[in-house]
Order: structure tokens, then C-alpha cells, then sequence
């Protein structure tokens, strides 16, 4: 399935995690799945949050720099391979993985939340698992 | 040792009979031969006849750096393009550079100026020069070897770059003196004492210029290098290095007043102020024939003094420099406007964010950083689409300005808004 995943521009710098999970918390974002990816200067915070215009509103405003866009979401079955099998799928369709991270929930299990270079040729693939 | 006695040290007013008998042949020059200054002249209702002294020339209008570049290429060349031999540029704020032409006379005139400043320093026939300017449209390592050729010292054309090289050629031939920017004398230093050669090289004398230094920066190199340093100012417009230096007494900056007149202006009401006191320095080149400017305004604040160094010359000295009156920097030698910045910024980005440019120096080597304000239209979810813009911008950047910057992505609304003529710039330096 697709999911819609915000990313927020931080600087890389004590406080600076803190300050944007506040902002989020005041606005009454609930956050399902967290991926925090950092250079020597920046961080790029990606959340899938369960109302993402709400968050990157509240984001706006508190005048954070922050995008909306639309990633693959996989179920994981708990069974040995399933994982590797997803992703031999797409790269031998030719489809690069730029990033991903997990996600858990105690309803629906565990998914893996996945960017490609190709979104639409990526969800045919997998939903013909 | 004074290398043109005749000229260094005339009496007040035989220099300023010479700067009026100069300044009127110059200025018949470029009436007849510069449609630029002629018409300016005609606006004003002047003919070369008005100008018989140099006190006249208060009458005469200002030329500016934007004045050049409308004039790019040959529009203000005062002598057909075939007396030209050779060209010179310098970058300009955005686009095209500066570019300055040479007649073989003009270069005679910029070889010998440079000549003076080094026998000034005590630089002889005897001395073997390691010029470690750039070689190139720059005008400092011409500039410098052929003032050195000139003074007939046996010159090693180093240019820039290769710092090792250098110092092996320092220790293998025996240098005696250099010249190349104070910094880079500095960082020199340095690889010197960090390898334990300190002991192994002849260095004597440095003539240091192109960028704005201290008078620790002095001390500093003089004391590290047990050599003797000498500030050397000049500027691509006027000449190139050697339009003024500093004497053993340090008493400010010897500036050959037979072949540059110096005034200070109010750069507001663009008046005269009176002796001592302190503005913005304008240079009129009395000699010149291939490109001749009429009260060039520098930019440079600074003031002058008059009165008969000890070393016995009689010219005109710049003081300390306070600072421009626009808002370029000199980075590693090199002039940077932050409008190129913003130029650079707007190809990449498409139009111009927030941005802040600091400047510091660091273990004598100038830091250049520019921080940008990452605005949702070009931020992306991607590290790579990020540091390729942060890379994109520094390409840009290098493109427009020649030298390297430090581009930084930082959150919005942290850097300080401009409002109306706000700088986007600090400069930490500290160096005026």
C-alpha cells in the first residue's frame, strides 16, 4: 500500500530533535514510525504520522522546512526471507531503493516502509506477492 | 636603498608641479582619444584647458568600477588596440570581469614602480625572488616578477598551488626573498616548522600583498621566518601591485605620487577631505596610456599623510586601511561581492534564498562560508537531493567567484533577514 510519509529539515544540533517532537506533540500528532537520517550538518527527520497535513501545518508555522510524499508500505511476514525476497523482487525489476525503515504496530504487526526510485512500478510488484 | 631618487624624493612642490603638468597632458589624452571621458567632460562644460593644475582636478568627474565593466572590453582604451601588449583582469561584481590594457610603456612604468617597492625593502640585484602569486589574468606574479626582473634579482616563478615545491626550491636555490600574499607566507611558515626546515632556508625579506593584513600578521611572520616584511598595495584597475609600499619605519604606504595622484574623498558627498582625515581613496593614473582612469574610486577607506619619511622620501603615505565603502571582500586574495553570491544561488536555485556569508581566518588561512536557508521548494526527502544542492551551490559559487566556499543547509528563519540594505555578510577578520 501507499503510505504518506513527512520529512522535516533539522540542523544537526542538540535540541533540534527535541523542538520539532514538541511541535508535533502540541499539535496532537501521533507518530507510527520514526527514521532519523543524519550528515555532519543536517538531519532529515521522517515520520509517517496518522494526519500528515495537520503535522506539516503545525510544522509551517513553528517555521520548520518539511515535505509530504507518497512511499511504499509492505506487511512483513515473520518468516525467514520474506524480507530479502521483496527486495530481489524490485532490484531485479531494475527498481533502486534510496531508503527505508520499519514500522510496528500492535494491530497490524510490522511493515517496512520503503523509498524507491520508481513508486508505481514498485507497488505492482509487491502486490502481486 | 631608494631605487629613483629623483622621484621618491622631490620637494612637495616640484611633485605637484610634475602631478599638474601630468595630469593636464592626461587629460587632453583622453578628451581627444576616450569618447567615455569626453563626454563627461562636455556634461560638465569642461575642455582639457580648464585643467592646468593639479588642484584642478576637483573639477574633473569620478570613474567607477561599474564604469569599467559598461566599457568592457576596449571602450575605454585611450590608444589604438594595436599599442596594446598585454591584458589583465580582475572579476567583476556579476558576469564579465574588468579587464585592463597595457601599453609596453605601461608596463615599463608598473615594472619600475614595483622595482622601487622592492629596493625599498631592501631587495637588491643580488636576491633571488620566489614569486608566489598567481600567474595569470591576476595581476600579482606579472606584477611581481617583472618589478623583480626589473631591479635585475634572479626571479623563481613559483605561482601558486604547490606549497611543497616551494619550499624545496627555497632551500635548493637559496631564496633570499618572496612575495606572495601575507596568508599564504604565513601558511608557508608553517609547513616550514612543522617539517623542522626552519633552519635549513635563507629568507630574508617578504613583500606581502593583495589581501588586507595586521600588523600582528607582521610581527608574526617576521618573528617565525626571522625575515623583514613589507605591505605592498596595488589594485588591477590602476596598475596592479606596486602602486604603494611601506618603508623599514612603517610609517604607512609610499605611493608613487609621479604616476598616481591620491586623493580622499567623502565617498557621500564625494568632496575632498581635508589632509589626515579619513575616506575613501581615489587614484587618478597620471602615466598611463593604454587604459588611463580619472579619479578612480577605490572603495578603500584610508587617510594620507604627507611630510618627509625617515627613509628620506617625500611621498605621500596611505595609512592603515579601515574598510570599503561598498561591501566587498577580499577573500584569499581574491575580490568577492556578495552579489556574485547571490548570483550563483539564484542559477541553482532559481531565485535567491535567504542566505549569510561569514568570513573568518583560521590558522592565518581565510574561511569563506556561505549558510542557506533550505526552503520547501527545493528540500527533498533525500539526503542525496540535499547534499547534491549543497555541491551544486558551492560549484556555482566557485564558477562565479573563483574561489572555494563552505556551503551550509541550515533550518529556516535562522539567519538574519535582510531588510533594505541589511548585509548578509560578518567578516571576523578583524583586519582594519
Amino acid at each position: 500500500m501507499i503510505v504518506k510519509q513527512l520529512s522535516i529539515f533539522l540542523e544537526n544540533r542538540a535540541g533540534s530533535l527535541d523542538e520539532a517532537l514538541s511541535i508535533l506533540k502540541e499539535a496532537h500528532i501521533n507518530i507510527s514510525a520514526l527514521s532519523l537520517a543524519d550528515t555532519s550538518e543536517f538531519g532529515l527527520l521522517r515520520l509517517i504520522v496518522d494526519n500528515p497535513e495537520k503535522a506539516k501545518d503545525a510544522m509551517k508555522a513553528a517555521g520548520y522546512t518539511s515535505s509530504i510524499n507518497e512511499l511504499l508500505s509492505v506487511d512483513l511476514k515473520q518468516e525467514v526471507g520474506y524480507l530479502s525476497n521483496i527486495i530481489k523482487k524490485l532490484s531485479s525489476a531494475g527498481i533502486n531503493v534510496e531508503y527505508m525503515y520499519a514500522s510496528s504496530s500492535s494491530t497490524s504487526g510490522a511493515s517496512m516502509i520503503i523509498k524507491t526510485d520508481d513508486l508505481k512500478k514498485a507497488l505492482d510488484i509487491v502486490s502481486m506477492i | 636603498m631608494i631605487w629613483n631618487e629623483t622621484k621618491e624624493c622631490m620637494s612637495r612642490d616640484e611633485i605637484a608641479f610634475l602631478q599638474g603638468k601630468r595630469l593636464h597632458t592626461q587629460i587632453s589624452r583622453v578628451y581627444h582619444n576616450v569618447e567615455f571621458y569626453r563626454k563627461k567632460m562636455q556634461e560638465m562644460g569642461l575642455e582639457p584647458a580648464d585643467i592646468q593644475t593639479i588642484d584642478d582636478i576637483v573639477k574633473l568627474p569620478f570613474t567607477t568600477y561599474e564604469d569599467l565593466r559598461e566599457n568592457y572590453p576596449y571602450g575605454l582604451l585611450a590608444v589604438p588596440r594595436e599599442e596594446i601588449v598585454r591584458v589583465q583582469a580582475s572579476s567583476g561584481t556579476t558576469g564579465k570581469p574588468k579587464l585592463l590594457c597595457y601599453t609596453r610603456h605601461d608596463i615599463d612604468v608598473w615594472s619600475e614602480c614595483v622595482t622601487r617597492a622592492m629596493a625599498m625593502a631592501g631587495i637588491t640585484r643580488n636576491d633571488i625572488i620566489q614569486v608566489g602569486y598567481g600567474y595569470g589574468l591576476f595581476t600579482g606574479g606579472l606584477g611581481a616578477h617583472y618589478g623583480a626582473e626589473n631591479l635585475g634579482a634572479m626571479v623563481i616563478p613559483m605561482s601558486t598551488g604547490n606549497t611543497k615545491k616551494l619550499i624545496d626550491m627555497m632551500i635548493d636555490c637559496e631564496v633570499t626573498a618572496i612575495a606572495c600574499t601575507p596568508s599564504y607566507l604565513l601558511h608557508v611558515a608553517e609547513a616550514l616548522e612543522q617539517q623542522g626546515l626552519l633552519d635549513r632556508i635563507k629568507l630574508k625579506y617578504a613583500i606581502c600583498g593583495a589581501e588586507p593584513w595586521t600588523d600582528e600578521m607582521r610581527k608574526q611572520m617576521e618573528r617565525r621566518l626571522n625575515i623583514k616584511a613589507f605591505d605592498i598595495y596595488g589594485l588591477t584597475e590602476i596598475m596592479g601591485p606596486g602602486v604603494a609600499c611601506d618603508c623599514e619605519h612603517k610609517k604607512g604606504l609610499h605611493i608613487y605620487e609621479d604616476h598616481f595622484y591620491p586623493e580622499i574623498i567623502n565617498p557621500d558627498t564625494l568632496e575632498q577631505i581635508p589632509h589626515g582625515e579619513l575616506g575613501e581613496l581615489c587614484i587618478t593614473t597620471l602615466t598611463k596610456e593604454g587604459m588611463p582612469l580619472i579619479r578612480y574610486r577605490t572603495r578603500d577607506l584610508t587617510s594620507l599623510e604627507y611630510g618627509k619619511c625617515e627613509c628620506g622620501r617625500t611621498l605621500a603615505r596611505i595609512q592603515r586601511f579601515r574598510g570599503r565603502s561598498d561591501d566587498m571582500l577580499v577573500i584569499r586574495g581574491v575580490n568577492v561581492f556578495p552579489s556574485q553570491v547571490e548570483h550563483a544561488l539564484l542559477t541553482v536555485a532559481g531565485t535567491t534564498p535567504n542566505y549569510f556569508i561569514t568570513v573568518d581566518r583560521v590558522n592565518n588561512t581565510d574561511t569563506f562560508d556561505v549558510a542557506i536557508e533550505v526552503e520547501e521548494r527545493f528540500f527533498s526527502d533525500e539526503i542525496k537531493q540535499l547534499e547534491k544542492l549543497r555541491s551544486d551551490v558551492e560549484a556555482a559559487i566557485n564558477q562565479t567567484v573563483g574561489i572555494k566556499a563552505k556551503v551550509k543547509l541550515v533550518e529556516p528563519n535562522t539567519l538574519p533577514h535582510s531588510e533594505g540594505k541589511t548585509k548578509h555578510v560578518e567578516d571576523k577578520r578583524r583586519l582594519s
